[in-house]
């Protein structure tokens, strides 16, 4: 691509301390670990894996929702973690972020234009009049129906509430929007609809996701560039297509293996990866995959030494063995 | 033959401010020993609904009101007290999405999987744990020693989920209703639970009725499948069948909707609207409103007519739309 990437991050580590005042204590959990990517504008880039991964830590550290333990993060060429409070409220107005629980992250007790509304006042974007009419244009946009900036979140179902949701993160006229499993929620007609929606504003205002996922067919359908996510770190990453088509990572190739596709037959030569991911506190040696890995050429190696991110057939893979496709 | 469990007509009903309206609405199922049979629906739909009334836990104010669910030919919908007692959890268990809600977090693995043995009468003291041991060894669970004395907070969900299916098993049951039994899990664990209750079925010859509203689990361990749209089965028939050739729009457009990891990628069609709630059914065919193939027969309501085979849909067009 071209132009600079509108988020630029480099080098992103997450550890959480646990034990407390009182308690002896204990390896940190080490959340997220050298996690490097860029999104360009007007693309989406998914963070796949599974829970515990270090996916949504990933997304709420960029956004300063938790602070890193180290890296960086430049949004349209600004250091976000060295940002005093006062110009990162400013640059917020144009990083969003739409989670996962419509019904969690809508203030109950204030009407739905209300809550759109909010951060339009908070950064004086318009007086207001203009304000209503915004909203009115936002639910509009969103598929609602505007009268609905009277009534309570309660009134609403799972997926128009997620409609809610990202009226509200596009109020402030962000660039940039952090999707936190946005349609997990939701019932598979809904999360259609919700999906084309998201690609309809993408189109239309230039938008660029990063979208927090476990669902490999989901990301298929909306991600330009999928990062497969591990214990913390990045084991694949490339464009979409050719990462789901032809995965050269174990874990990737399990990951895809997994997801039930409504065909009958498919089952069959289904991956079933033994055992649970390692905890993040304790991470396996060498390649934290290795425990659970069926990879035909896997050899001592992968227990003593960390394979670092390279380029394989097109896309960058973290696997001493990459060369060689895992079966699949 | 008499199927394992046959349900006729199952209607459950609610007081509304309107009269009583029936969330599960002349539901019919049938299900043989050995056999999975999916129940596919989104939320709303009345499928979890459904597999409480069979064990007659229907919350309150709700009420079964009317219709037959018979296992092994004894009808449970009359059944009371201990005759009741002696079929749930013995003959009939139950598993749900979140097995932290079902497994008591002060008692060990081991305590609640032999309370299911003692309370059933079928083993006590060494012989229960001894049993108790071997379900856990049956069900995939590494280390079953330590996990006996484990609580439920010490396991991985994966893990609990499988403690919760051994608890199922200590009754030896002839159906398991299992209701979203890996929703809560994640795709790699999520297989491994659903080869875990295909395998179980096999080799204990079980009923399974799989309550899901996931169509890519169905395909890979349902035997046949019913689908559920506003508390009525709108399509049902061997998962072959219907995934072969869907014939309720409904259920098309349920496929239409869902996104694939394999095959050339393609624009997802959504439903549009929403699921109307029970107080507010239409008095015609209940997709009606939905549905881009609305015809002035629509009006009226349809009942479930033969496709091919055993394919059945709710749906006047239905052999047409086959096509």
């Amino acid at each position: 691509m071209s132009a600079a990437p509108i988020l630029e991050v480099r080098g992103l580590v997450k550890h959480y301390l646990t034990g407390g005042l009182f308690a002896p204590p204990r390896p940190p959990v080490r959340a997220v670990q050298e996690v490097s990517f860029e999104v360009h504008a007007g693309e989406t880039l998914a963070l796949v894996g599974e829970s515990g991964c270090g996916k949504s830590t990933v997304a709420r550290t960029v956004l300063r929702l938790q602070e890193p333990t180290a890296g960086s993060a430049r949004f349209e060429g600004t250091e976000l973690f060295t940002l005093a409070p006062g110009p990162l409220r400013q640059l917020r107005r144009r990083m969003q972020i739409v989670f996962q629980d419509p019904y969690g992250s809508l203030n109950p007790r204030r009407t739905v234009g209300a809550s759109i509304a909010e951060g339009i006042e908070i950064h004086r974007l318009a007086d207001r009049a203009g304000t209503a009419a915004r909203v009115a244009a936002l639910l509009e946009e969103v598929g609602l129906d505007p009268a609905y900036a009277a009534r309570y979140p309660h009134a609403f179902s799972g997926g128009q509430r997620q409609r809610i949701g990202i009226a509200r993160a596009l109020a402030v006229e962000p660039r940039f929007i952090v999707l936190d499993e946005p349609v997990s929620a939701l019932d598979v007609s809904v999360q259609a609809q919700v999906l084309n929606l998201l690609q309809a504003l993408q189109a239309r205002r230039g938008l660029s996701y990063l979208f927090i996922a476990h669902d490999l067919a989901v990301v298929r359908q909306v991600a330009h560039r999928t990062a497969v996510m591990y214990l913390g770190r990045i084991v694949e990453t490339g464009p979409t297509e050719l990462l789901l088509g032809d995965p050269r990572h174990p874990y990737t190739v399990a990951l895809r293996s997994a997801v039930p596709e409504p065909e009958p037959g498919r089952a069959a030569g289904r991956i079933v990866l033994a055992g649970d991911p390692p905890s993040p506190s304790a991470p396996p040696p060498g390649c934290a995959f290795h425990p659970r890995c069926f990879h035909p050429r896997r050899d001592a190696r992968c227990a003593t030494e960390l394979p670092a991110l390279r380029e394989v057939a097109g896309r960058a893979v973290a696997c001493h063995h990459a060369d060689l496709p895992a079966a699949s | 033959m008499t199927p394992l469990l046959d349900v006729r007509d199952l209607r459950v009903a609610f007081p509304g401010p309107a009269g009583p309206c029936h969330p599960v609405d002349g539901v019919s199922l049938a299900l043989d020993r050995g056999e999975t049979l999916a129940l596919v629906g989104e939320s709303g739909c009345g499928k979890s609904l459904t597999s409480l009334a069979l064990l007659r836990l229907v919350p309150p104010p709700g009420r079964i009101a009317g219709g037959h669910v018979r296992l092994d030919g004894a009808d449970l919908a009359t059944l009371e007290g201990e005759a009741l007692r002696a079929i749930r959890g013995r003959r009939i268990a139950m598993i749900f999405q979140d097995p932290m809600t079902s497994l008591n977090p002060v008692f060990t693995i081991g305590r609640q999987v032999m309370e299911v043995m003692e309370v059933h009468g079928l083993a006590r003291g060494a012989a229960a744990r001894a049993r108790a041991r071997e379900l856990l060894v049956e069900v995939g669970i590494p280390d079953p020693d330590a996990r006996l004395d484990a609580y439920p907070h010490q396991l991985s969900g994966g893990m609990r989920q499988r403690a919760m299916i051994a608890m199922a098993l200590a009754g030896e049951p002839e159906l398991l209703v299992a209701d979203e039994p890996t929703t809560a899990l994640d795709v790699t664990v999520q297989a491994q639970i659903l080869e875990l209750l295909d395998r179980l079925r096999h080799e204990r010859r079980m009923g399974i009725l799989l309550i899901t509203h996931d169509l890519g689990v169905v395909a890979g361990r349902a035997d046949r499948v019913a689908v559920m749209y506003a508390g009525q089965v709108v399509e049902s028939g061997t998962t072959a069948e219907v995934f072969a050739a869907p014939a309720h729009p409904y259920t098309q457009g349920l496929f239409a909707s869902v996104p694939r990891i394999h095959g050339p990628r393609r624009p997802l069609v959504p439903i549009p609207g929403t699921v109307p709630p029970p107080t507010d059914w239409p008095a015609g065919c209940r997709f009606a409103p939905r549905c881009d193939r609305r015809a002035a027969a629509c009006d009226a309501p349809p009942a479930l007519r033969p496709v091919a085979g055993t394919h059945e849909a709710r749906c006047w067009l239905a052999p047409e739309v086959a096509r």
